[in-house]
C-alpha cells in the first residue's frame, strides 16, 4: 500500500541537491488507485477502505490533514493528486466547494441512498455518516432524562455545565444551527445564559467532559455520541468505562426540531487524476455494506435510511435528527463564531 | 537545497558589485551572495504570507478590534512573560549550578536537564491535565488523606487556565535557555571571574555581577526562541483554554473563512517579536564581552565542590525541572505505553521512526550549514544591515506552525506548476508536483522553520568568541575561509553541536508544517502521535511519543558527553 519512505525521502533529496528533473518521478498514479484527502483519521476509515479493496481491487492512500486541506488541494491546482476528499465536519464540506477544490458529482446510486439534507443540493459534496451534539449527563445527580438545548440556559444549571472550546468545529455546527432556528438574536441570548452556567472555562475535549461528570465538577457536558461508545469500549483504559457509567446520554431537541446532527462526508475533488475509482469508492461509501462496518466500527449513525446503528449506540436512546439540511446549518458558521467571541463564551463563567 | 541556486547566485552577487561602494568589505562576494540566497529563501514564505495579509480588506477587524484581540493580547503578553521569567530563571540556574559547582548526580543531571526539550508541548499540556487532573495522583492523594469525596469538596488549583500554560510550556521549554546560557558558561573565559574574585567580590557576586551580564546575549538568544516557542504554540494553548493570539489567527481563518485576516494578525505578531528583539539588542548596543586569548575560551575554573545540605539542594533545584517537564509526560504515557507494548513492533510505528530519524539529520544538517552560511556572511560584512537581514531570516520561528507552512505551500507549488507548466511546453512532459509533492517539502518546511534555533544557538557561541583571533588568523596569512575553519569552527564546536541537536529534536517533534506538506505515506512520529491524538484516543499514540522522547534522547546525550569532553579536556 505505501511505498517506502525512506526511499522517498531520499528521491525527494535529491530533486532538492541537484534541482534537475531527469532524476524525478512524478508521484506515480497507478492504474486501480484512488487518492484520499482527509480530515478524518486514517484509523477510522481504514476498515471500510480494506472493504473497499477487497471488493473492487482498487488501492488506496490516504493523505490525513488537520488544517488546510482545500488550500492545499487549491495551490496545487490541476497537479493535485486527490480524487476524493473526506472530512468530519459540514463546515469543511462546505467551504471545500466554496473554494472551488471539488466538482459536482450527478450518481443515481449516491442519490438515491442519501438523504437530501446530508447532501449538497449540487452534488459537491455527501454525508456518510451521522453523529449528535448531545448532553452528557450525570446519573447520580441529575434527575432530568429530557432536557432541550434552550434547558441549558437555565439559571438552575448554574455552574454544572461543562464544554470544549466554543470555536471547534462540532460546537459552531451546534450554535449555527441554533441560529438557524432561532435567528442571530435569540441564539445569543441563550449563549449569554448557557455561558453563565459553565462549571469552568472551555477546554479539553469531549471525552475529558465525560470525566468532569464522572469527577463530579459538572453536571453536564456537551459531547458527540460516539465517543460515549469508544469510552464504554475502552478495554485498554478501562477507567474511561467508570467515566462512561457515571452518565447517561440525553438527546436534547431544538425546541421539538430533534437533535443536531453532524456529519462526515465525501466530495470529489476537482481535478481527480482517477476520477472513474474515485466515484466507485464514493458509491461505495454510500453502500449498505459500507454504512453498517462505519456503524459498528466506529459508534456513528449511518446516513442511509434503513441501516441501522450499532447495539451499543441503540442503547443511548432514540435519535430524533434534527431535518434542517445541513447546507443551511453551515451558512451561519461565521456569524456563530462572531457570537463565540462576542458572547466571550471560552472565557468561561466567570467574566 | 543551498546549491540550487548557484546561476542566480552569481546574478546577485554581481549586482551588489555594482551598486556598493568599493571597500574591502565587497571582496567576499561568494560568501555574502550564498547568505542573500539562504536568507531570501528562507524570507519568501514569510512575505508571501505578507502578500496575503496586504490582499485582505480589513473587513475582519472590527470584529477582531472590538471582540478578539484586546484579550488575547494580554493573555499571550502574560502567558509570555510568564514563561519568559520562568525559563530564563530555570534554564540559567541550571547551567550555573552544572558548569559551576560539584554536587550529587550532577554528571547525570548535566544532560538530564534537557531531557524535557523532546517533550511536544501538546503533549505535555495533556500530561499535566491528566496527571493534576482529579484522578491525577495528587489528588487523588489528597482525597485519600482527608477523605474527601467529589471535586468540589475541596480546591486545587487548576491546571487549565493562562497560569497553567505558563507552567506547562516552561516546564519544556526552558532547556533552549540552559543549553544556550550551559554553552557560554563552559566557553567562559577564567579571566574576568578571577578578576572579579582577587578584587574580593564573593562567588554569588562574581556570577551576578560579571558573568550573567557577560551571558546575557546568550541568555536572551535563549529566552528569544522560547518566545517564538510560546507565540507559535496551537496544540498546548487550545487544550487549556488558553486564547492567544495564535489561537485567534486560526479562529479567524478555519472558523470565519479569513486567511487575509489570519495573516494580518500573524503579520502584527511577528512585528511584536521584532520589535522586542531590537530593543533588546538596542539596550545592550554599547557592551561588548569577549575573551582575550582563544584559551581563556575553554579554560575554566575548577568546579566548586557542595557539600551536605547545600549538595543535597542543588541536586534537588536540578532535579525539579526535569520531574516537571519529562517526569510528569513520562509518567503518563509510560502507563498508557506499559499497556501497548505490541507496538513497538508495528512495521507502520517503525517506518514513522525511521522517517522521523532521516528528515531530521536531514534538517538538522541543512540549517545547521545554512546558519553557518549566514552568520559568516554577518563577520565578514560586519554591517547593521546584514546582521538585521540575518535575524529577519530566522522570524518565520515565531509563526503559527500551519501559518508559515501555508506561505510554503504556495510558494513549493507555485514553483513546481511552473516548472510543469514550461517542461509541457518545451518538451511535452510534465513534471508534476516536484517539490510540493514529495518528501523535499517536509525538510524545506522545517529548515525554514528552524534555522532560528541554528542561528540563534551558534550565533551566542560566536558572539563569544574575541574578533581578533579571526584577525590575528588573518595577519598570519590565513584566508577568510581557512581561519574560519581552522581557528573558529573548532571554537565553536560546541555551539554547532548544540545547534544540531536542537533542530533534530525540535525537527522529530514537528507537526504543524509536516502534516500540511507532507507526501502520501509519509509519516512521521509525529504524525502518528496527532493522528490518534486528534481522535480522542491520545493513549494509542502513546508508544509514538515515547519515541519521540527516545530519538530525541540519543542526540541530547551524545551532545552533553561532547560538551562534558570538551569541558574537561582542558580543565586545569
Amino acid at each position: 500500500m505505501k511505498r517506502s519512505t525512506a526511499l522517498q525521502l531520499r528521491a525527494g533529496l535529491a530533486a532538492v541537491a541537484i534541482s534537475s528533473f531527469a532524476a524525478l518521478a512524478t508521484p506515480a498514479l497507478a492504474e486501480g488507485k484512488v487518492n484520499i484527502y482527509s480530515y478524518r483519521q486514517p484509523d477510522l476509515i481504514k476498515p471500510v477502505l480494506d472493504a473497499f479493496t477487497e471488493e473492487t481491487g482498487i488501492e488506496t492512500e490516504v493523505l490525513f490533514l488537520d488544517k488546510g486541506l482545500e488550500e492545499r488541494i487549491a495551490a496545487e491546482g490541476e497537479n493535485s493528486p486527490a480524487d476524493v476528499i473526506l472530512t468530519v465536519d459540514i463546515a469543511r464540506l462546505t467551504k471545500a466547494k466554496e473554494q472551488g477544490v471539488t466538482q459536482p458529482l450527478d450518481d443515481a446510486d449516491i442519490n438515491a441512498a442519501l438523504p437530501a439534507e446530508y447532501r449538497d443540493p449540487e452534488g459537491h459534496w455527501f454525508g456518510v455518516t451521522r453523529r449528535g451534539r448531545v448532553v452528557y449527563a450525570s446519573k447520580d445527580r441529575v434527575a432530568e432524562d429530557e432536557l432541550s438545548y434552550a434547558d441549558l440556559a437555565d439559571p438552575k444549571w448554574k455552574g454544572k455545565i461543562c464544554i470544549r472550546s466554543g470555536q471547534h468545529d462540532y460546537n459552531l455546527a451546534l450554535f449555527s444551527a441554533l441560529i438557524a432556528h432561532w435567528g442571530e438574536e435569540k441564539t445569543e441570548e441563550w449563549m449569554k445564559g448557557f455561558k453563565a452556567n459553565l462549571a469552568r472555562k472551555p477546554s479539553g475535549n469531549d471525552r475529558a467532559g465525560a470525566k468532569s461528570i464522572y469527577s463530579g465538577e459538572c453536571d453536564l457536558a456537551i459531547g458527540n455520541t460516539y465517543y460515549v461508545g469508544l469510552m464504554m469500549t475502552n478495554d485498554k483504559e478501562p477507567e474511561q468505562k467508570d467515566w462512561a457509567n457515571a452518565m447517561k446520554v440525553i438527546f436534547p431537541s431544538i425546541d421539538g426540531a430533534g437533535t443536531h446532527v453532524n456529519i462526515s462526508g465525501m466530495a470529489l475533488a476537482k481535478h481527480a487524476p482517477n476520477k472513474e475509482e474515485a466515484v466507485k469508492l464514493m458509491e461505495f461509501l454510500a453502500s449498505d455494506e459500507a454504512q453498517q462496518i462505519y456503524a459498528a466500527e466506529v459508534f456513528e449513525y449511518p446516513v442511509m435510511d434503513g441501516v441501522e446503528a450499532s447495539d451499543i449506540v441503540k442503547s443511548f436512546g432514540d435519535l430524533n435528527a434534527d431535518s434542517l439540511p445541513l447546507a443551511e446549518i453551515a451558512k451561519h458558521r461565521k456569524a456563530a463564531s462572531e457570537m463565540v467571541d462576542r458572547v466571550g463564551l471560552d472565557d468561561g463563567p466567570a467574566s | 537545497m543551498l546549491k540550487t541556486g548557484d546561476p542566480s547566485r552569481h546574478a546577485a552577487s554581481a549586482a551588489s558589485w555594482k551598486h556598493a561602494p568599493k571597500t574591502k568589505r565587497d571582496h567576499h562576494p561568494g560568501a555574502l551572495g550564498a547568505a542573500s540566497i539562504i536568507a531570501a529563501i528562507v524570507l519568501l514564505p514569510v512575505v508571501t504570507l505578507m502578500v496575503i495579509a496586504l490582499s485582505g480588506s480589513g473587513a475582519d477587524w472590527p470584529h477582531l478590534v472590538q471582540n478578539v484581540l484586546p484579550r488575547s493580547s494580554v493573555t499571550t503578553l502574560a502567558l509570555l512573560i510568564m514563561v519568559a521569567a520562568a525559563t530564563a530563571s530555570i534554564g540559567v540556574t541550571g547551567a550555573w549550578l552544572v558548569v559551576a559547582y560539584d554536587f550529587p548526580l550532577r554528571r547525570l543531571l548535566a544532560w538530564a536537564l534537557v531531557l524535557p526539550l523532546a517533550v511536544p508541548p501538546y503533549l505535555a499540556a495533556y500530561a499535566f491535565v491528566e496527571f493534576f487532573d482529579f484522578t491525577g495522583p495528587p489528588q487523588t492523594a489528597l482525597r485519600a488523606l482527608f477523605g474527601f469525596k467529589t471535586g468540589s469538596d475541596y480546591w486545587f488549583p487548576d491546571i487549565r487556565s493562562t497560569v497553567g500554560a505558563a507552567v506547562v510550556l516552561s516546564s519544556v521549554l526552558y532547556p533552549y535557555v540552559y543549553l544556550t546560557a550551559r554553552v557560554v558558561f563552559l566557553m567562559q573565559g577564567r579571566n574576568i571571574a578571577d578578576v572579579a574574585r582577587t578584587l574580593g567580590a564573593r562567588p554569588m557576586k562574581v556570577f551576578l555581577r560579571v558573568l550573567l551580564p557577560v551571558a546575557r546575549p546568550a541568555i536572551v538568544a535563549g529566552v528569544s526562541l522560547v518566545l517564538m516557542e510560546t507565540i507559535n504554540d496551537i496544540g498546548a494553548v487550545e487544550y487549556l483554554g488558553v486564547r492567544t493570539l495564535t489561537f485567534s489567527v486560526y479562529s479567524t481563518w478555519l472558523n470565519r473563512g479569513s486567511l487575509e485576516g489570519a495573516a494580518q494578525i500573524a503579520t502584527i505578531m511577528l512585528a511584536l517579536v521584532l520589535a522586542l528583539i531590537f530593543i533588546e539588542q538596542w539596550a545592550r548596543r554599547k557592551q561588548r564581552f569577549h575573551g582575550a586569548r582563544a584559551t581563556h575560551m575553554k579554560a575554566r575554573p575548577p568546579r566548586v565542590g557542595l557539600k551536605g545540605w547545600r549538595g543535597l539542594l542543588a541536586t534537588i533545584a536540578v532535579l525539579a525541572p526535569i520531574l516537571s517537564g519529562f517526569g510528569i509526560p513520562l509518567y503518563i504515557f509510560g502507563g498508557y505505553v506499559s499497556r501497548r507494548l505490541d507496538q513497538f513492533l508495528e512495521p507502520a510505528l517503525i517506518d514513522a521512526f525511521l522517517t522521523s530519524v532521516v528528515t531530521a539529520a536531514c534538517t538538522a544538517t541543512i540549517t545547521v550549514a545554512a546558519a553557518l552560511v549566514l552568520l559568516n556572511a554577518v563577520r565578514l560584512s560586519r554591517t547593521p544591515g546584514a546582521a538585521a537581514i540575518v535575524r529577519l531570516a530566522s522570524m518565520g520561528y515565531a509563526l503559527p506552525g500551519t501559518i508559515l507552512g501555508l506561505g510554503l505551500l504556495l510558494i513549493l507549488t507555485g514553483f513546481d506548476n511552473l516548472i510543469d507548466g514550461l517542461m509541457r511546453q518545451w518538451i511535452g512532459i510534465g513534471t508534476g508536483l516536484m517539490l510540493s509533492g514529495s518528501a523535499a517539502a517536509v525538510v524545506i518546511a522545517c529548515s525554514t522553520r528552524f534555522i532560528a534555533l541554528a542561528e540563534g544557538a551558534i550565533r551566542s557561541g560566536l558572539d563569544k568568541l574575541p574578533p581578533h583571533l579571526d584577525q590575528a588568523a588573518r595577519s598570519l596569512g590565513r584566508t577568510p575561509a581557512g581561519s574560519a575553519r581552522e581557528v573558529l569552527l573548532p571554537l565553536l564546536r560546541p555551539a554547532i553541536l548544540t545547534a544540531a541537536v536542537l533542530v533534530f529534536v525540535d525537527t522529530v517533534k514537528e507537526l504543524s508544517a509536516t502534516i500540511l506538506l507532507r507526501p502520501f505515506g509519509f509519516n512521521t512520529l509525529a504524525t502518528y502521535v496527532y493522528e490518534n491524538a486528534s481522535r480522542g484516543v491520545i493513549e494509542d499514540g502513546a508508544v509514538a511519543a515515547l519515541l519521540i522522547i527516545l530519538t530525541a534522547l540519543v542526540p541530547v546525550v551524545l551532545l552533553s558527553r561532547a560538551l562534558m569532553r570538551d569541558a574537561e579536556a582542558t580543565q586545569i
